[in-house]
């Protein structure tokens, strides 16, 4: 069994505001291997996000509480220093934003900024070198006249070459893991799909991992090998890419599931919503965060309304839900009914 | 970028006439007859209308402005004979409380003025932004609470209280200079110096309040960039994301502001010369005004204009070599 490239173990993300402490992200674990895609999946407000920063340390301020431990290494990221830190970034564990029109500094060429995250962390690099780089990178990511467009300006790129440049500098040092907080939110549909190709592209060319975080279930199914559900800062369920399509554990997967038009033919019928709205992160509903909305809740009294369920092995899936095993591996045929 | 700057600059020339033509018709309209000033108590009617054909107040107005507008690049004679006085180009005009052209007044005040504007700016920015850099580093501390006090204080006291409180705390309490008496700056540099530290201080002290807001709010704006992020997920030191992303984003509003704030400023601090009896434009406009001296005042309120259409020219020109994106779009 290979070692996993970084694994998180019950991270706790807290965020301290006047009304009370906001937990965004509450008790997560999940092991990313080498080289494989891990997707991320859940509401706004479910986490995704904040555990993508606490794995960079990117939270400004001083009023969050980060707990649990990130090994990557063999080092708890948690704990080294800030220093040491700043190394890893852009060298060991790189990201790419959500909005490439505001990612990019706009007072600094496009080239000059790919060229800063490598000097960064190879110092001695001589111009002509960093410059070899530059159009290397700019090539593979595929903005076509490199050696003409690395004197531009962020602003004289589209939204998609703007991207391609971010992409283009998490990539310039190889990174082990990149993460791509909604790499294609912001994009036209055409250009999300060349955008998450170029992605599996340089992926493949490199051996990075890539940790996927979106709330698009089309952009899981097209990329991701390995899939993480989030709900309200909890892992609720984590499978691989099949499992989560085609038998769902978690009633919550069922609903993102029941929610979205599938394109291959097979209609589920009219799309369903997931009655009620996410529950305030200050106070979570006792039990299992989801209850309130779950159409498989087991009633008064039982372990939905006073525990909170831990992950567990249910064969095919890890599931955070008191449901019996056979229960849920029957949700799909339930949903039908 | 050549093509910006020659466009930006055919525009402040198109700007400045038309100022210059609003500020010498005002001026004309106003009730009291020029040439009436021109000749104290014991005027006769007749020296008066000799003096309205002299200075050549007889003309229509738009004869006046062209003559006027000649003056500035030709020089220009007033009176004939014995009489006449010339003033050599650029002439704004003649002075008969002074009995001097006017240009050789503007000329002996601007240095006064500039002297004290200049070491003001210096001092106003380095405590502003500086001040307000500090604050937004280090936000709710005290460092912040501090900068913001000091901002809020600044910006209440009105520049005469500082000024006076200034003198009396250092000149009259504790006698630590002597009221200050300027000299030029090619006479005696240290006097010089000494001279102006008080004036630079109150205007720096008003002034400065209202950058250490502007600054520290701008900072905390750009912190929140998405491109500051990605600069800090890249890897790059504090140090550099402060300079380099930070403040370079944050400096563009300000320096545009800063840059009118000065020009504003060379047009004579008006209060502050007074406070100090500093002989600059600012005093030479205010006694222009209670002596009705016209040609004075036409003259200071021109060289105003000028200075504030230059600054805005200067201003647009930097923002263009600041941030790329208005270089494009021009």
């Amino acid at each position: 069994m290979t070692e996993p490239l970084i694994s998180v173990r019950d991270l706790h993300v807290s965020f301290q505001t006047q009304d009370g402490s906001v937990k965004a992200v509450d008790g997560v674990s999940f092991d990313v291997m080498p080289g494989e895609t891990l997707g991320v999946v859940g509401e706004s407000g479910s986490g995704k996000s904040v555990t993508a920063n606490a794995i960079m340390r990117l939270n400004f301020g001083t009023q969050v509480d980060v707990s649990g431990e990130i090994i990557m290494g063999g080092r708890d990221l948690l704990k080294i220093s800030d220093e040491e830190m700043r190394m890893m970034r852009g060298q060991e564990i790189a990201m790419v934003f959500q909005d490439p029109l505001t990612a990019l500094n706009p007072f600094y060429t496009v080239g000059s900024q790919i060229a800063e995250a490598h000097r960064i962390h190879n110092p001695k690099a001589t111009k002509k070198e960093l410059r070899e780089v530059v159009l290397n990178a700019m090539v593979k990511v595929g903005i076509p006249e490199p050696v003409k467009r690395m004197d531009s300006f962020p602003h004289e790129f589209s939204g998609g070459m703007r991207q391609r440049i971010v992409i283009a500098i998490a990539l310039v040092n190889n990174p082990k893991l990149l993460i791509a907080d909604e790499p294609t939110t912001a994009l036209d549909v055409t250009v999300q799909a060349q955008i998450l190709d170029l992605i599996g592209a340089l992926q493949d060319e490199f051996g990075s991992a890539v940790m996927l975080i979106t709330h698009d279930l089309g952009v899981i199914a097209e990329t991701a090998d390995r899939v993480m559900v989030l709900y309200a800062g909890h892992a609720v369920e984590v499978t691989d890419v099949d499992h989560l399509f085609n038998e769902p554990t978690h009633p919550y997967t069922l609903g993102l599931l029941g929610s979205v038009h599938s394109l291959d033919g097979s209609t589920r019928g009219a799309l369903r919503t997931i009655t009620g709205t996410p529950p305030s992160l200050i106070n979570l509903p006792p039990g299992c965060a989801f209850h309130p909305r779950c159409r498989f809740e087991l009633g008064e009294g039982s372990a939905c309304r006073t525990a909170s369920p831990a992950l567990r092995d249910v064969g095919s899936s890890l599931t955070a839900c008191h449901l019996a095993d056979s229960e849920l591996l029957q949700l799909v045929s339930k949903d039908g009914v | 970028m050549i093509f910006f700057v020659l466009r930006r600059l055919f525009f402040a020339v198109i700007l400045l006439f038309t100022v210059s033509f609003c500020t010498y018709v005002l001026f004309a309209a106003l009730p009291t007859n020029p040439a009436a000033l021109t000749c104290g108590k014991n005027c006769t009617p007749e020296v008066i209308a000799r003096n309205e054909v002299r200075l050549g107040y007889d003309q229509p107005i738009h004869v006046q402005y062209g003559r006027f507008i000649k003056g500035i690049f030709a020089g220009r004679t007033y009176g004939q004979g014995d009489v006449a006085v010339h003033c050599p180009a650029p002439a704004l005009g003649y002075s008969f409380e002074y009995h001097q052209c006017v240009t050789s007044l503007v000329t002996r005040t601007f240095p006064v003025t500039l002297s004290v504007a200049i070491g003001a700016f210096v001092l106003w920015m380095g405590i502003g932004v500086g001040l307000g850099t500090l604050a937004a580093l280090k936000r709710g501390r005290w460092q912040d609470r501090f900068a913001t006090t000091f901002s809020v204080v600044g910006i209440s006291l009105p520049t005469f209280f500082v000024g006076l409180l200034a003198v009396l705390i250092v000149v009259i309490w504790t006698g630590i200079m002597d009221f200050p008496d300027y000299v030029g700056f090619t006479e005696n540099p240290i006097k010089w110096f000494t001279a102006l530290i008080l004036p630079w201080c109150t205007l720096a002290i008003v002034s400065a309040s209202t950058y250490v807001r502007l600054t520290r709010n701008g900072i905390l704006e750009v912190m929140n960039e998405e491109f500051v992020r990605l600069g800090l997920a890249k890897g790059v030191k504090r140090r550099t994301l402060i300079v380099k992303y930070v403040m370079r984003a944050a400096m563009v509003p300000i320096v545009t502001i800063a840059g009118l704030d000065f020009a504003a400023l060379l047009g004579g601090a008006v209060i502050t010369e007074s406070v100090f009896n500093l002989p600059g434009m600012g005093k030479l406009s205010i006694k222009a005004v209670s002596d009705s001296d016209l040609p004075v005042l036409v003259a200071t309120t021109l060289v105003a204009a000028v200075l504030i259409v230059l600054a805005n020219a200067v201003v647009d020109i930097a923002y263009g070599f600041l941030d790329p994106r208005v270089r494009e779009k021009s």
